[in-house]
């Protein structure tokens, strides 16, 4: 039962990226050009809606839909991890014109070269997780 | 209903995004997609290289579903819910992607320079694909999260490690598109 409600908010959120476009190569390279609003206009009134939800949650003890505490843990403090971990993830971000959700949603649309850029974004994980003792955090 | 045949406007489709973390955190879940290269890192045996991989993925085969139905979704939404996919972006960035080489700006949802199946007999369009996914995948890894775990969960928890890789997300973009894509297109 649980699996099928993954998959529907799955297939929701694949429709969604898709439909908004922030899933489109073209739109991340817009955004960098700083050249319409409408990238930043998903992000923010994403990031606007969801300060109001969580900010609801934590105040009002708000439980689950099983009762369950909703817990958010905080990120680890750091700054070097984030910067860097940023600027590159960016880099790829603009390049590939896609990040870790929208790859998905370009596969399911048929792009079939975005799978390289998947398998690529997993061996890049993997470097990580080899070498990650050897960087700053 | 014309409307859902038609890109969807920001005031909609970010509220929507909102929505799926919600719905998330209602079901006692975490919105992060970038996890899911961990745990598919983890499940083609990674945990051999480094103790990185080694956890119990299957906790994570809830996260695995929703990549499945994203990938569903990608497939509904481009074959039942759009008349036209071309990508309506600003008319003077056209004609400049036109100007180095991006031909189908304007009339398409990617550009076939780099993502049209020609692409597989184009070393250097596939170079810059390889690299660009072994960045978004590195990157998001050290960063410890991307565009749905910092930029939204993370921003929308007012978390200031988030803040700073959101700014060093950006940054990272700028340079390439402004600094790095004179010299490669």
């Amino acid at each position: 039962m649980r699996s099928i409600i993954y998959l529907v908010i799955g297939v929701f959120f694949g429709i969604v990226l898709f439909k908004s476009e922030a899933a489109s190569w073209f739109r991340i390279y817009e955004m960098f050009q700083f050249g319409s609003f409408h990238m930043y206009g998903i992000i923010g009134s994403a990031v606007g809606l969801g300060i109001i939800i969580i900010q609801f949650i934590k105040r009002k003890n708000i439980k689950s839909f099983y009762n369950e505490e909703i817990h958010i843990p905080p990120k680890e403090r750091s700054f070097s991890r984030y910067m860097f971990g940023g600027i590159i993830f960016g880099l790829g971000w603009a390049l590939a014109g896609a990040c870790p959700g929208p790859m998905f949603v370009l596969l399911g649309a048929g792009y079939l070269p975005i799978f390289i850029v998947i398998i690529s974004a997993i061996l890049g994980t993997f470097l990580y997780g080899v070498i990650k003792d050897k960087l700053p955090h | 209903m014309n409307w859902i045949y038609e890109p969807w406007p920001w005031y909609l489709s970010g509220p929507l995004i909102a929505l799926v973390m919600f719905v998330l955190l209602m079901i006692g879940k975490r919105f992060g997609m970038s996890s899911n290269l961990r745990t598919m890192c983890t499940i083609c045996g990674a945990g051999k290289a480094s103790d990185f991989f080694k956890f119990n993925w299957k906790a994570q085969r809830w996260n695995l579903i929703v990549v499945l139905g994203v990938i569903i979704g990608g497939f509904i939404a481009t074959n039942f819910l759009s008349t036209d996919t071309s990508v309506d972006i600003n008319p003077k960035i056209i004609a400049d992607l036109q100007s180095i080489g991006f031909k189908s700006a304007g009339d398409a949802y990617m550009p076939d320079l780099l993502f049209s199946n020609d692409v597989f007999n184009d070393p250097k369009g596939l170079l810059l694909l390889v690299l660009g996914g072994i960045l978004v995948g590195f990157g998001a890894r050290y960063a410890g999260g991307c565009t749905s775990g910092h930029a939204i969960s993370g921003l929308s928890d007012l978390q200031i490690p988030s803040l700073i890789a959101v700014i060093s997300f950006f940054i990272g973009g700028l340079v390439m598109i402004h600094f790095i894509f004179p010299l490669i297109f």
